[in-house]
């Protein structure tokens, strides 16, 4: 296997140090292994405390409004509102390098893998809010005014009504979430951070090997379809306005 | 006459401010007899929902005051409140059922919300589906029910907490003339069976018509009139009343053809709840010998009786004869319309 590989990638052209250099990355699994674990798992937890953080801020984006279910003061909605744009706003990279000491605080370093945890969640956070709030919105006026009807308190419509009637369009947006904070965590490899998008920019772009950056960045893809289909079959699985299988299932 | 179980007194309601102010409710005083099954029509726009809101204060009203079973609901506070709307159901012209859940955990819902013990709760829910006979969709969803089937529901939904007062927001305007028949007569049935107050809400007169005892109009926020069902709809007195009965108005042009006619008459013939199958017109003309020509008409029949009124033109031979036989009839009043003589 290396040895076809390596005489692939000098039949290409490569140099003949670069195409040993290139082959023994791509065969040594375990290495690779870990590199694509190290992609997934900050991201993961990253996707886990954006949601901690963001699923609330966008309850209370909906319910807080004016004519919301339980609105409150106008002064704190235009003030968490413009912090979760500004957030929005400040480009990865350089929210990155301005997290930095926060990161330090927080898990005692400011490289390496463990270390982007801090800056994907404090980016991902506002983005998770706003999906929740885009999911919410989309909840019948109806349904709520129903559930007031009957004397649910604002949290029983929360628990109760707004996020069991959303889920379907909440896991997408997890789904979308999940997917975006991938593509931040590979960012992150350009400023220490481990993972498949630490070797696609330090031997792709700082080596000239371009053969490991086209297989990281299909290796990628190929993530960014698992997590999508992965979604997209919970979201369908979980909607009963829908779903067909169930349709049959209730008429056997 | 009992106390009443509903009662607004003075509701105003006001949306916006300054000078987008918008009156949805001027001045509105209603009271609603325990038992009865109460009607609200009006066209759109006339304030019928925002009325009703304002019973159970999902709209809280800007003035005035809203008396539900003893208690001033605008005077309670947030946890007060909710506990007096569990005794006030409502149903919606949308359903607004909870689409994820089945039928059976969508009327488990408010006994979830009350915390009543999941078994009981799940016990009470089917007793119920058999009340609106639907036990066979029990584990159906909303997206696999009609329209017909998910106000049954919703009824249900309802009922689960032993309301006192039920309330119908356009509840059969979503629904075919059959099956608005039958969420009418489901109403109708909860209403006697279990002595549920019921307000209903409704732009069509046949839904009054079938189940209310009392009707109000409401006419751009204002109350227009308020009655029994006969009296409203066989004489309506104001505007209002008038063009809701009569909406393609009474075709007074075509009088005009009279005019020249000798002693020739023209007389409104008013139906007040005779059997609706006496023939009047036909009997004129076999009794009498006149030859009535119909010039309008607008009866109804409600409960097998006869409302509304008819005009007639007579011929001058024989006018005063066939207006006296009318006269003599039982349930029947007549009157000369003398204007389209002139």
């Amino acid at each position: 296997m290396y040895d076809t590989l390596v005489s692939l990638f000098e039949s290409w052209g490569i140099s003949s140090s670069n195409a040993v250099s290139q082959a023994e990355f791509l065969t040594d699994l375990p290495a690779l292994g870990f590199a694509i674990w190290e992609t997934v798992y900050a991201p993961a937890l990253a996707t886990l405390f954006a949601y901690v953080i963001g699923l609330p801020l966008g309850i209370i984006l909906v319910t807080g409004e004016a004519g919301g279910i339980r609105p409150l003061p106008g002064m704190l909605m235009r003030g968490l509102n413009t912090v979760i744009n500004l957030l929005r706003s400040v480009p990865f990279l350089i929210l990155m390098l301005v997290v930095m000491p926060v990161s330090r605080l927080i898990v005692g370093t400011s490289v390496g893998t463990t270390a982007t945890i801090v800056p994907l969640t404090v980016a991902a956070a506002p983005y998770v809010a706003r999906l929740v709030e885009i999911s919410l919105r989309e909840m019948d006026r109806g349904v709520i005014e129903a559930a007031q009807a009957m004397g649910c308190s604002p949290w029983q419509i929360v628990t109760k009504v707004l996020l069991p009637e959303c889920r379907p369009s909440l896991i997408n947006g997890a789904a979308n979430a999940s997917i975006t904070i991938l593509g931040y965590g590979a960012m992150a490899g350009a400023v220490g951070g481990g993972g498949l998008g630490a070797s696609a920019i330090m031997r792709g772009h700082g080596r000239s090997q371009f053969v490991v950056m086209y297989v990281v960045v299909i290796l990628l893809v190929i993530l960014v379809q698992i997590l999508q289909s992965i979604g997209t079959a919970l979201s369908i699985r979980s909607d009963r306005r829908i779903n067909k299988t169930q349709t049959k299932r209730s008429k056997k | 006459m009992a106390e009443p179980i509903i009662q607004l007194k003075n509701v105003t309601k006001r949306f916006g401010a300054g000078e987008e102010e918008v009156a949805a409710l001027e001045d509105i005083s209603i009271a609603v007899q325990p038992g009865e099954i109460f009607g609200v029509i009006g066209l759109s726009g006339a304030g019928k929902s925002t009325l009703v809101r304002c019973i159970n204060l999902l709209e809280r009203p800007t003035s005035g005051s809203v008396i539900v079973d003893g208690q001033d609901m605008t005077a309670l506070s947030g946890v007060q409140l909710r506990r007096a709307r569990k005794s006030i159901g409502m149903i919606f012209q949308g359903f607004n059922l909870l689409m994820q859940r089945t039928a059976l955990d969508n009327i488990c819902f408010p006994m979830e919300i009350a915390k009543t013990p999941r078994k009981e709760a799940v016990d009470r829910a089917k007793e119920l589906l058999e009340i609106v006979d639907l036990s066979s969709r029990a584990n159906a969803y909303p997206a696999q029910l009609s329209g017909g089937q998910k106000q049954r529901v919703a009824i249900a939904r309802t009922l689960a907490t032993n309301p006192k007062v039920l309330l119908c927001d356009e509840a059969t305007s979503a629904l075919d003339p059959k099956t608005t028949r039958s969420i009418l007569r489901l109403i109708q049935d909860i209403n006697r069976r279990l002595g549920i107050t019921v307000v209903v809400i409704t732009h069509e007169m046949k839904v009054i018509e079938e189940i209310c005892a009392r009707v109000a109009i409401l006419d751009h926020g204002h109350l227009a009139e308020t009655g029994t069902v006969e009296e409203v709809f066989s004489h309506p007195k104001t505007e209002a009343g008038r063009r809701l009965v009569y909406p393609d108005g009474v075709p007074y042009d075509m009088l005009s053809q009279q005019r020249d006619k000798k002693g020739a008459l023209v007389i409104r013939v008013a139906f007040n709840g005779g059997t609706a199958y006496q023939p009047l017109v036909a009997s004129l003309a076999i009794d009498c010998g006149v030859k009535a020509n119909i010039l309008g008409a607008d009866t109804r029949n409600i409960d097998g009786r006869a409302f509304g009124t008819m005009l007639l033109g007579l011929p001058g031979e024989g006018a005063e004869k066939a207006l006296a036989y009318i006269a003599a009839q039982k349930d029947i009043t007549v009157e000369e319309v003398p204007d389209y003589h002139v």
